[in-house]
């Protein structure tokens, strides 16, 4: 009883706004109302009118009629001419209606019809729009009008800048706005041209350095000439430094999908000295977890990933140990022999999960918390989800390291490793080990296919893909040591980032393998070897 | 030489066979009669000293024996002599010219070394004639070895180190079924049929019985003269019986060197092997 | 006589060539002489598809050397099988002429397609039947040579070296994705008309390109044989079973193995091009690591380092691949990947081990 009395009280809350503050203009609300119901017209000329008409309208809610119209979203029902916003949720379509901010879910898509605007139309309505933004309440989204007028150096808006620029109180966006009022009257070739390029030295924004461009293509004054020219340098090179940050930051967010691919493998591989074919696959079916998770609570898309983590590494890791208790344990001292049934059993699971799930890739959802981007400055940008994988990997790798050096499975796992008859005599039970070792390292597999779900397809080829990029890393950075792992994989990863750019990502790809090959050519222990008697 | 001539002769265990004696490599001078020289050879693993600082110069035709207790770098010296292992610093000369530690290792067993190791390491799938024609002295390149036809005298030469190391029964065997003690006494046959200069023998008598300690014995000292040989041996009694100069290794470098007798009442020796 | 000593002591391979000459007889005599309906009419089909499994046959039998006798398990001969196709695919590609969609006499049709004016240089020649037969040997030969020059010399061995080997036909893969390389991208090369002046859609020249193949096999099984029956074939066991001790008697092993690598490579580059021609298609999924993979396969079924084991695996294998992915395409890969697992676990010695199981291990 209370709880419906809550719901409701919240409903008023959201109706009620629209109900008062929000008409607090000379134009009443009815009026909206009849602006919008031209909308519906069947006439284009009559919707045309509407529009313009719209266009100058103060109301509250234009902001997002007129975003709705620009992403397709506005919708009239063709009953009663109710327009609405259709926002898709979850697969279901929601509707809002405009007037009074009520969610309607909508029953059949066929009762409604979209209502539709010529792309001139669609100029129009984004310039008002931005002039509608760079007044509202919001900081943050008149920021973001600023910086819409400045990418499209719209120079029709400078009136409405500089108006918004006396009324302005937040520093920041004063700041911005003073950039863009100074690029537009430069590209206008008003006021003192000296003392506004002086306004936009420290921008980076590209439009400013186009303009900054054209002016001194079109400066006949020598001195404006020199200052434009040395701006436009100074601005370029931190341009360029940036450039190289975001590139850095692609690499090792790269470099880090590369250690957490490999960092499984450098236990498998490089402690325990087995070659598992099939860590690839152990990798898809952490990532195949995920999408299993999000199927069975859809209502929790926003945890799924963390509840993702702690599955894959059980599903992964009792294949792991399946593996290694039914083929590896008879095949040890036979490494060749292990490379081959493994290959095997990584056929076996593809095909599983090709009839399983079927052999097309499937969608994994990113939560909304790890999508989106960080916007540092005009010229730097770093998406949130590579921000997150690259400290998962940092975390993942930590705690492998403690696990290895201050556990007593870790002290267990290293006996064996060095000395299986040693650590057998001193009662270690090497097979309980062997098998627990292989059970960690394939989990560490299938926690790195959770992560790497976020960023790729999922699908039965995922795991191949990585297979030789793994075995690399770990071979490159020498086998049997986890730091090595980190560091191999983190410079292949920055290596390619490095190249991509004039050699294309296949052919720095490429060129990373022959190096690769070159390189354990000349120390084929890898960047940190274990040095031994007779180095066996 | 009549048959019997020949068959006394192979029965006699100080004799070398003529085709067992070495030939001489032109690149080898041992004009000061020394035929190894190691100079402040140091090796480390990991911060490990093998080997420290380590002074050794074997005598032309010389049998040496090496003891030393466990981890006294015997072998490490054997795989730094062989190109097996490099020094990080000093330098290792066979003869007066040529620099070991810039040869690989087959360059260097061409030169004229030759390494029996401490487990008998022999082809297991090859008849025992077989891992003496791959060991026999001869052009080891890839087209010689591709198209190598055994001459008469190679086969005479497989004969005698058979004879020599009592196997003539064995010969079709795959090497892998033989004993330990066989597979011991094979491998000082692949070490012969090169006919090296020099010798290393790492622990030979492992394994052996009493009588074919006996036997080994014999054939290394019957070595020494013609080839140097350097035995590193933990068998004191063997030692005893063939020695005429023993070095102690200790930690890496030299602890004590000369006569069994001399060694074994160095106070130095004495601490290192009952402790103190 | 020389082949007489060649096959002494080698019952498998003497049975396996006789069996082969009486199949490269009755093929040909089937297929062109009887004529259609009868029972014993083989389709043309069937014989470009037997073609097609000797000269998987080769592929494995240069498989076998190097891993079988040699020791070393590579994962990257699918890079020289497909080389050698390359190269005859390129011939063919010429020989099209100007019967191409666009016409062109000088360009290949993909190079139109991409705007292409003129033949880039490594296209050169390729119009001589001879100059591409040469290449077909020197570049997957020359490949090999490098890559085991580099690899050998400076001790890559075991799993590491296998790792490497399949790098680079993965690289090579990568590579011919590209259709900036010049050698058709995706699609490969395909589209061939004809053979030296044949066409390869006759009868005729199907039947020659099996007896070819089959003639092919014959000798580089001998040629493996001979080199097996040598010394260099002890040495090279030698070099499988203790190439540290082999070092310490004066072989210079790289060398060994840097040869019997090369020529190993070269046999497979002989394969792929005579592949090419009867399966009329050469794209870069010949590259793929798991078609290099898949040949360790057969030469693991039917026995390593026997040789004819290695014939054996390949066509038992192939022949079960073409029968699974026609009749259940679903169940091909479990079978292959079963068979990965039960070869290496319970049949160490492959098929040809149950034959000889009474004899002593010979190598």
């Amino acid at each position: 009883m209370t709880y419906i009395t809550r719901l409701f009280v919240v409903m008023l809350m959201v109706i009620l706004p629209f109900n008062s503050s929000s008409f607090a203009n000379d134009e009443t609300p009815s009026d909206f109302v009849a602006t919008l119901s031209g909308l519906t017209s069947s006439n284009f000329k009559t919707r045309t009118q509407a529009i313009d008409k719209l266009a100058q309208s103060k109301d509250k809610r234009l902001a997002m009629v007129i975003n709705a119209l620009l992403n397709s979203q506005l919708h009239y029902r063709k009953s009663d001419k109710l327009i609405a916003v259709l926002s898709e949720k979850n697969s279901k379509e929601y509707a809002v209606a405009v007037l009074t901010g009520e969610k309607l879910e909508v029953i059949k898509s066929s009762e409604w019809k979209k209502v539709i605007i010529s792309n001139s139309l669609r100029t129009t309505l984004r310039d008002s729009l931005a002039m509608i933004e760079l007044n509202d309440e919001d900081a943050d989204v008149r920021k973001t009008a600023v910086a819409q007028v400045l990418s499209q150096i719209d120079v029709g808006q400078l009136a409405f800048l500089q108006k918004r620029f006396e009324l302005e109180q937040d520093d920041e966006v004063k700041a911005q706005l003073n950039i863009a009022i100074s690029t537009l009257l430069l590209k206008k070739n008003e006021g003192d041209t000296l003392s506004l390029i002086a306004k936009v030295k420290d921008s980076v924004n590209p439009s400013v350095r186009q303009v900054l461009a054209e002016v001194i293509e079109n400066a006949k004054d020598p001195e404006i000439k020199q200052l434009a020219t040395k701006t436009l340098a100074k601005i370029d090179q931190r341009v360029s430094r940036y450039a190289k940050i975001e590139t850095l930051f692609f690499g090792l967010s790269l470099g880090s999908v590369l250690v957490l691919a490999a960092i499984g493998l450098a236990i498998t591989f490089g402690v325990m000295g087995v070659i598992n074919m099939a860590h690839g696959e152990l990798i898809m079916l952490g990532a195949y977890t995920t999408y299993v998770v999000q199927l069975w609570l859809p209502n929790l898309i926003e945890y799924s990933v963390l509840i993702a983590i702690p599955l894959a590494f059980i599903v992964s890791g009792s294949v792991g140990i399946l593996i290694e208790r039914g083929i590896i344990r008879f095949l040890y001292g036979r490494p060749l022999e292990t490379l081959l049934a493994t290959f095997g059993v990584s056929l076996v699971l593809q095909q599983l999960v090709r009839t399983i799930f079927s052999p097309l890739n499937r969608a994994v959802e990113t939560p909304s918390w790890m999508s989106g981007v960080w916007q540092i400055n005009d010229a730097l940008a770093l998406t949130l989800n590579r921000l997150y994988i690259i400290a998962f990997a940092l975390i993942v790798f930590s705690i492998l390291l403690f696990i290895l050096k201050k556990t007593t499975l870790g002290l267990k796992v290293r006996a064996v490793s060095q000395n299986r008859a040693m650590a057998r005599s001193m009662g270690v039970k090497a097979n309980w080990v062997d098998a627990m070792t292989f059970g960690l390292g394939s989990g560490i597999a299938g926690v790195a296919g959770v992560a790497l779900s976020q960023l790729t397809n999922v699908g039965p080829n995922l795991g191949q893909a990585y297979i030789i990029d793994s075995f690399m890393v770990v071979v490159f950075g020498g086998v049997g040591n986890l730091w090595g792992t980190l560091v191999a994989g983190l410079s292949l990863g920055i290596t390619n980032k490095l190249l991509e750019p004039w050699a294309g990502a296949v052919l720095a790809k490429i060129l990373v393998l022959i190096f690769i090959i070159l390189f354990i050519q000349k120390r084929p222990n890898g960047l940190f070897p274990q040095k031994g008697r007779a180095a066996t | 030489m009549s048959t019997l001539d020949t068959v006394r002769s192979a029965m006699r265990r100080d004799e070398v066979f003529e085709s067992l004696k070495p030939d001489i490599n032109p690149n080898l001078n041992v004009s000061k009669d020394i035929i190894l020289y190691l100079d402040d050879v140091s090796v480390s693993f990991d911060g490990f000293k093998a080997i420290n600082n380590l002074n050794l110069y074997i005598n032309d035709g010389e049998l040496r024996c090496i003891i030393g207790p466990n981890g006294a770098g015997k072998t490490t010296m054997m795989d730094i002599i062989t190109g097996r292992t490099r020094a990080d610093t000093g330098t290792v000369y066979f003869g007066q010219t040529m620099n070991l530690l810039r040869m690989t290792e087959p360059e260097i067993s061409n030169a004229g070394i030759g390494r029996k190791f401490q487990k008998p390491t022999v082809f297991e799938n090859h008849t025992v004639f077989e891992n003496l024609e791959l060991s026999m002295k001869c052009d080891k390149g890839v087209w010689a070895t591709l198209f190598a036809k055994l001459t008469g005298e190679q086969r005479d030469n497989i004969e005698q180190v058979l004879v020599k190391i009592g196997l003539q029964e064995n010969v079709m065997l795959r090497a892998g079924s033989l004993s330990h003690g066989q597979k011991q006494w094979l491998e000082i046959g692949m070490l012969l049929i090169q006919r090296p200069r020099l010798l290393l023998v790492d622990e030979p008598v492992a394994g052996m019985t009493h009588q074919e300690m006996e036997k080994t014995g014999e054939l290394l000292t019957s070595l020494a003269g013609e080839h140097s040989v350097v035995v590193v041996e933990h068998d004191m009694d063997f030692v005893r019986s063939i020695a005429r100069t023993v070095t102690v290794l200790h930690q890496g470098s030299v602890l004590s060197e000369g006569t069994m007798d001399e060694v074994q009442n160095d106070p130095r020796v004495v601490e290192v092997y009952l402790g103190s | 006589m020389f082949l007489k000593k060649i096959l002494k002591d080698d019952r498998g391979g003497q049975v396996f060539l006789t069996i082969l000459l009486v199949v490269s007889i009755l093929v040909p005599l089937s297929n062109l002489l009887v004529p259609e309906g009868s029972t014993f009419h083989l389709s043309t089909y069937t014989v470009t598809l037997l073609g097609k499994y000797l000269t998987y046959a080769l592929l494995a039998i240069a498989v076998d050397l190097v891993w079988g006798i040699l020791g070393i398990l590579s994962l990257g001969h699918g890079a020289f099988f497909a080389l050698g196709g390359y190269a005859m695919g390129m011939y063919l590609m010429r020989q099209i002429g100007d019967r191409g969609v666009y016409g062109n006499p000088e360009l290949p049709d993909f190079m139109v397609f991409l705007n292409w004016s003129e033949l880039p240089w490594f296209w050169q020649g390729f119009d001589q039947f001879w100059f591409a037969a040469v290449m077909v040997v020197l570049i997957p030969g020359l490949l090999a040579f490098v890559f085991g020059w580099l690899a050998f010399r400076s001790r890559v061995t075991g799993v590491y070296l296998s790792i490497m080997t399949q790098a680079l036909t993965y690289a090579l893969m990568l590579a011919f994705f590209r259709n900036e390389l010049g050698f058709g991208g995706n699609n490969g090369l395909t589209d061939f008309k004809d053979i030296l002046g044949f066409s390869l859609q006759s009868d005729a020249t199907r039947v020659g390109l099996f007896i070819a193949s089959a003639v092919a096999l014959a000798f580089g099984y001998l040629s493996c044989r001979a080199i097996v029956q040598s010394k260099l074939g002890r040495v090279a066991i030698a070099v499988r079973d203790s190439e540290d001790r082999l070092r310490f008697i004066g072989y210079r092993v790289e060398n060994v193995k840097l040869w019997i690598f090369t020529f190993s490579a070269i046999l497979a580059g002989i394969a792929g091009a005579l592949y090419v021609p009867q399966v009329a298609i050469i794209n870069p999924g010949e590259f793929s690591p798991l078609l290099s993979i898949e040949m360790v396969i057969w030469v693991a079924i039917g026995g390593r380092s026997t040789l004819y084991g290695a014939v054996i695996g390949a066509i038992l294998v192939n022949f079960s691949k073409t029968y699974f992915t026609g009749a259940f395409p679903e169940i091909w890969l479990y079978a292959l990947g079963g068979l990965f697992i039960f070869a290496t676990m319970f049949l160490p010695r492959g098929v040809a081990g149950l034959f000889k199981k009474n004899e002593a291990a010979q190598a």
